[in-house]
């Protein structure tokens, strides 16, 4: 463990948890232009967190503890998932701490726990939420973890850092396992982050909504905390995509000075990633929710044939 | 006389907890004495287990010759690393159950009480037999003996109709089972006449009937394991016992068929053939998947646990399996990881199962229903009982920092690194299988939501559960010491892990490397650059998150907190009855995996006054399989029935008859 090091890890858990916001109002921004509207600005999340930050937690009267504590275990797995992806730099001490497999079990933890709470409360809208949500997750947790696993067997490796430095390392061709994994990835952040084609930000319509539904009772600084838990989330997710398929301009541990570099080819590849995400995001449509499994299967197929096409190639 | 070694000392535990159970005949109906006497004392002597059979861990082989049964035919006793993991085990398990029985049983219930202590602790102490038996007559005669305890303990409620069939049907695959396990004893002693495990382990047996023994003692133990598609009686026993009881048999009898499995594939018999590592993995797997799904789709609470220990006994079995292959390609490193996990994830379900299992009991007692369908919000009413509940079920659903998360990791961990198998598509494909081991730990996450949501939040959907007593000292101190297991399970993967250590070094001659403990907290399987996981730096991340958080928000903002009606989109007319129920949860579950359920399903139509809503949920195997073979045997019987006259002159006739024919066929 380096001074530079601890530097670096804390850089990157500020980084989160200040910028995971702005990509939100960045992806939010890009989908109002491409949908020809003005659009609220870049800062709205900030405004949104402030406001609700400000208000009084409402709380239903028979919600339990539990109730209570979900949203800041959520943002606590969420917080310690951003701070475990290699953003800027592969030198990181709290990496060997959690591996691929410990961070897909993280994103499992927060997701178990939202959905108790939903049921906590004991509303229809509640425990339809929560069904929806373990339905999106048991099929997408797999499905992450086979694409991860197939950056794995490229590296020989479930660590995070290890994995970003062995794929940083190979030249630009493209990785035919990767790329299957790259398209079920694609898939499975869509649905993890309750975006367009499996489920929609922006709608409380009864019939489609998911990630809605599992927060409809939280108010004030609860509802604050799941919003930045969200960000993060969509934060954490984009970093992954990044460190698996664009890991060129991560810092290595053997090259300290690319830190600087780090920074500002981050902030690239988020920007031009929430563009895509703005447009995947315009021009498809919502599907049916018993649509999901098969959109999810499909992804999970899609990362066990890289794997398998590693392994074949590989032989 | 030698000074006391700790195999005598453990067998003077088991006699203690037989000397237990004969109290509890003399005081057949004292129910305070039992209670408060009796089954903390089990509790204790189980403590005493734990502490000497740890020790015993990392001691060499023990042997003792019990002069007690046949003439002839003592009883062997042997206690190595293998039988001292299981035994350690089964005695902390053991522990919190039994202090969680003495306050569980109540009055007027079936069996007495007294003789219900007797059938315990004869229980648990052929269970510690069962591991530490060194000849196949030894084996059998406690094996029976647990599998007759258990019978009688899960009938205690005979009144029952449903309890009573249950039982049966455990008896007869029980004994099913016995009788592989005997024919592959028999097969194993290679016709020396011999039936020591010594001498089954001297034999050089060709591969034929090396896995003639295996096959017939992996049907054997599967039987008694549940495996696909032996499972049929377990959904039913194990929901029919007392709860403590159910614990015992999911959370360590089980354990004790995994155990006799391992002690036929690596100790009795040498040289694993690749194909059986193989037929375990499949096997395992299909019933690892089998049992996710069907507990999913299960509105009874019992019935979900027992059909979740289907699924870990499914894991374990492909564990073992994998376990097997490696060692039969002399990857002895490599099964020494999948052999840690298997054995990782034994003592965490042993843990987490038990303290479901008396969990459940405690609602049960509270308030007198199974059904998951008239059950919820209990957090309430027994906020002790919901939280380490939580924790169980936590654990059962694999997240980490807890238990369940450090087999499974392990498990993935062996699973993807198949350092070069010589056999091309087994390499390929071991990887891929790992994705089904994925599939089947996020299922368990849903069943485990679905469990624990649907009993202990939302809101009550009986009325008569606002009266539900939360659990009594005694109850307390059985599960926060299961809890807590669980809790030091997942937590200090790296010191727990040097327990197993001894336990692989004896069946595949490796240990993990020692890196997987020489830095402190981080549990490192292979190598540092390959993966690493260290739980509590993991558990301190996220409690730090939360706690700065917190801590930030009041200081930035305010703490201000009111309570109101709940808001559900301003819909103010909320009852109950508009929660998910159990059926409602596990919905998606039966239409995604509808090929694995046997449905009838009635749909109300728009027009009816009183619309129903009816599915049955039914296991194909008992149409494939069971009921076919049950109408076979009815019909032989019918033709064997010919033979019985009702004369008593007749069937002496058929003595005669019989003894001529021996007599003709030994003469010759």
């Amino acid at each position: 463990m380096t001074g530079l090091g601890i530097l670096s890890q804390l850089l990157e858990i500020v980084i989160a948890l200040v910028a995971a916001p702005l990509l939100l109002g960045w992806v939010n921004q890009c989908r109002a232009w491409l949908q020809n509207k003005t659009g609220p600005g870049l800062l709205q999340p900030y405004r949104l967190l402030h406001k609700l930050f400000n208000k009084e937690s409402v709380v239903a009267e028979h919600a339990s503890p539990l109730f209570r504590a979900s949203p800041y275990v959520v943002f606590g797995c969420m917080a310690l998932a951003c701070a475990i992806v290699p953003t800027l730099s592969t030198d990181l001490p709290l990496s060997p701490v959690a591996d691929a497999i410990a961070l897909v079990g993280l994103f499992a933890v927060a997701r178990v726990f939202i959905s108790l709470a939903a049921m906590d409360v004991g509303t229809s809208f509640g425990t339809l939420g929560a069904r929806r949500e373990m339905l999106v997750g048991f099929l997408a947790e797999p499905a992450l973890l086979m694409v991860l696993f197939c950056a794995s067997l490229i590296s020989q490796s479930t660590l995070l850092t290890t994995i970003v430095e062995a794929l940083a390392r190979r030249d630009l061709a493209i990785h035919p396992a990767l790329a299957f994994a790259g398209v079920a990835f694609t898939m499975v952040s869509l649905a993890e982050n309750a975006r367009v084609p499996v489920d929609n930000p922006a709608t409380h319509l009864e019939l489609t909504m998911i990630h809605e539904a599992l927060i409809l009772e939280y108010s004030g600084r609860h509802l604050a905390l799941i919003e930045w838990a969200a960000s993060l989330k969509l934060f954490a997710y984009s970093c992954i995509g990044i460190a698996l398929f664009f890991p060129w301009g991560i810092a290595q541990a053997d090259a300290p000075l690319a830190l600087v570099f780090a920074v500002p080819a981050l902030v690239l590849k988020l920007a031009i990633g929430g563009v895509v995400l703005a447009v995947l995001e315009t021009v498809s449509a919502k599907m049916r929710i018993f649509r999901v499994p098969e959109f999810l299967a499909t992804a999970f197929l899609l990362a066990v044939i890289g794997m398998l096409v590693q392994l074949l190639l590989n032989r | 006389m030698p000074g006391l070694d700790l195999l005598d000392l453990i067998l003077a535990v088991v006699a203690a907890w037989l000397a237990v159970g004969a109290a509890g005949l003399f005081a057949l109906h004292r129910f305070r004495l039992v209670a408060r006497v009796l089954f903390p004392l089990g509790g204790v002597l189980g403590l005493a287990l734990a502490g000497a059979a740890g020790a015993a861990l990392f001691a060499p082989p023990l042997t003792t010759v019990l002069p007690i049964g046949l003439p002839e035919l003592p009883f062997h006793m042997r206690l190595d690393s293998l039988s001292a993991f299981f035994l350690t085990v089964t005695g902390a398990v053991t522990a919190g159950v039994s202090a969680f029985a003495a306050g569980y049983f109540r009055k007027g219930e079936g069996t007495p009480p007294g003789l219900l202590c007797t059938q315990y602790h004869v229980f648990l102490a052929s269970m510690a037999l069962v591991v530490l038996a060194d000849d196949a007559y030894a084996f059998m005669v406690v094996w029976e003996t647990m599998a007759l305890a258990s019978f009688f303990l899960v009938t205690a409620n005979h009144r029952i109709p449903e309890i009573r069939r249950a039982g049966y049907l455990y008896l007869l695959v029980a004994h099913i089972g016995a009788i592989g396990i005997l024919l592959s004893f028999g097969v194993l002693q290679a016709n020396t006449g011999d039936y020591t495990f010594a001498n089954m382990r001297a034999q050089q047996l060709s591969p034929f009937w090396a896995s003639v023994a295996f096959l017939l003692a992996t049907f054997g133990f599967g039987a008694k394991a549940g495996i696909l598609p032996l499972h049929v009686w377990l959904p039913e026993a194990h929901p029919a016992a007392p709860s403590p009881v159910s614990a015992l048999m999911s959370g360590v009898m089980l354990k004790t068929a995994i155990y006799g499995l391992l002690r036929v594939t690596f100790d009795l018999l040498h040289g694993q053939l690749w194909w059986w590592g193989v037929l375990l993995l499949a096997v395992g797997l299909a019933t690892a998947l089998f049992g996710a799904v069907f507990a999913a789709a299960q509105v009874d609470m019992k019935r979900l646990l027992a059909y979740s220990s289907i699924e870990n006994i499914g894991l374990l079995f492909a564990g073992i399996g994998l376990a097997t292959l490696f060692s039969a390609y002399g990857m002895s490193g490599a099964a020494a990881l999948a052999l840690t996990a298997s054995l990782y994830h034994v003592a965490s379900h042993a843990f987490f199962k038990s303290l479901l299992f008396v969990t459940t009991g405690a609602v049960l007692h509270a308030t007198g229903e199974r059904n998951l369908g008239r059950l919820g919000g209990l957090i309430r009413f027994m906020p002790w009982i919901a939280w380490v509940t939580l924790i169980g079920a936590l654990t059962s659903a694999g997240l980490p920092p807890l238990a369940g998360f450090v087999s499974e990791w392990l498990l993935l961990q062996s699973f993807l690194f198949t350092p070069g198998l010589p056999d091309p598509f087994l390499n390929m494909l071991i990887p891929v299988v790992a994705a089904l081991v994925a599939l089947v730990a996020a299922l368990a996450g849903y069943v485990m939501v679905k469990f624990f949501g649907v009993v202990f939040l939302g809101q009550p959907r009986e009325p008569k559960l606002a009266q539900a007593r939360d659990a009594g000292a005694w109850e307390r101190v059985g599960t926060l010491w299961l809890a807590l297991g669980c809790i030091a399970l997942g937590v200090m993967p790296a010191q727990f892990v040097q327990l197993i250590e001894p336990v692989t070094r004896q069946l595949v001659g490796t240990a993990l490397p020692g890196e997987s403990w020489a830095s402190g907290w981080l549990l490192v399987p292979i190598t540092p650059e390959r993966a690493s996981y260290g739980p509590l730096a993991f558990l301190l991340g996220v409690a730090a998150s939360f706690a700065l958080a917190h801590l930030l928000v009041r200081r930035l903002y305010h703490g201000r907190l009111r309570r109101a009606a709940p808001w559900d989109c301003g819909f103010p007319w909320q009852t109950p009855r508009m929660q998910d129920t159990a059926e409602g949860f596990g919905q998606p579950i039966r239409q995604i995996f509808e090929p694995f359920f046997r449905m009838q399903r009635d749909l109300p139509r728009p027009s009816d006054a009183r619309p129903r809503y009816r599915v049955v949920v039914e296991d194909h195997f008992w149409y494939w399989l069971y009921l076919p073979i049950a109408s076979a045997v009815e019909r032989v019987a019918r033709v064997v029935g010919l033979l019985q006259q009702g004369r008593i002159s007749m069937y002496l006739l058929y003595s005669f008859v019989t003894l001529i024919a021996m007599l003709l066929l030994v003469t010759r």
